[in-house]
């Protein structure tokens, strides 16, 4: 039993460590409220559409900055969509980096994307190591019996 | 919150925010849909279909929040619409609210913003 406590306060512990390094925000907390018996599984599924989505989305990004020509108009459309869904699920840090992302956009101003490409590349494989290792902790509370209600 | 068995459609083209603004609603007993663009909010009113709140993303492809508002409203359709978009420059807001919205709110939507539009939503039919 005292494994379980332990294990519930470090899940409790990290996940305080992540917002208060601003990986996530309250947003995420709102997810975590949306959770319950009939939708148990609710933060993880909508987190991985969000890996998904995101995943798309800088390939997009990455292809739209290797043109010869770049489509700033189209470089844009896909910062906003990944600025929504990032705000969406508290992923703080990649949000911060899109508002930046879309004044290069509409700055038109090639370097400044191409850095905020970079940036946001490094927020997104930093937030989805994080809420891997949150979702590994869950499991293994949860794999030795104990719950991981809030 | 009551909600009084409400009905909503979620326009959005975004797959994860229709998910979050989905169960969010889901939770507060709002049967809801999603359609993904402007276009399809307006054809599934011509199919007939009712709701008492629509949630009316600003930026999508085919037709914008501003363009399926403007374009419900001329066909009569009185729900509450809620305009939902995260720019929050207010000459943005007023040019979306003049499309015929019955209120704004920035996304993310959470569950205190909800609550305030079921606020709205049962003043409106008052």
């Amino acid at each position: 039993m005292d494994g379980i406590v332990q294990m519930q306060r470090q899940l409790i512990d990290y996940t305080d460590s992540l917002i208060r390094e601003g990986f996530l925000d309250d947003q995420f907390n709102q997810l975590q409220l949306l959770q319950d018996e009939s939708n148990p599984d609710f933060v993880v599924e909508v987190v991985n559409l969000f890996f998904e989505d995101a995943e798309r989305l800088l390939n997009e990004l990455t292809k739209a900055l290797s043109q010869a020509s770049i489509d700033f108009k189209r470089l844009d459309a896909h910062v906003h969509q990944l600025k929504g869904s990032s705000s969406s699920i508290g992923a703080h840090r990649v949000h911060r980096v899109c508002i930046s992302f879309r004044n290069s956009c509409e700055e038109l101003n090639v370097e400044g994307c191409l850095k905020n490409l970079q940036q946001v590349k490094h927020e997104y494989s930093l937030v989805k190591s994080k809420l891997e290792t949150l979702f590994r902790m869950e499991q293994q509370i949860l794999a030795a019996g104990g719950s991981v209600s809030r | 919150m009551e909600a009084h068995h409400l009905t909503a459609l979620i326009v959005e083209d975004d797959k994860v925010i229709r998910t979050v603004h989905g169960r969010m609603l889901n939770n507060i007993a709002i049967k809801n849909q999603a359609v993904e663009n402007g276009q399809e909010a307006v054809d599934i009113h011509c199919s007939g279909q009712s709701f008492d709140l629509i949630l009316m993303d600003r930026d999508m492809p085919i037709m914008n929040g501003i363009e399926a508002t403007k374009k419900l409203r001329s066909m009569g359709i009185r729900s509450t619409i809620i305009g939902v978009s995260t720019r929050s420059e207010e000459i943005h807001i007023n040019e979306y609210m003049e499309a015929g919205l019955d209120g704004y709110l920035e996304k993310p939507l959470n569950i205190e913003k909800l609550n305030s539009i079921v606020q709205k939503i049962n003043q409106h039919s008052e």
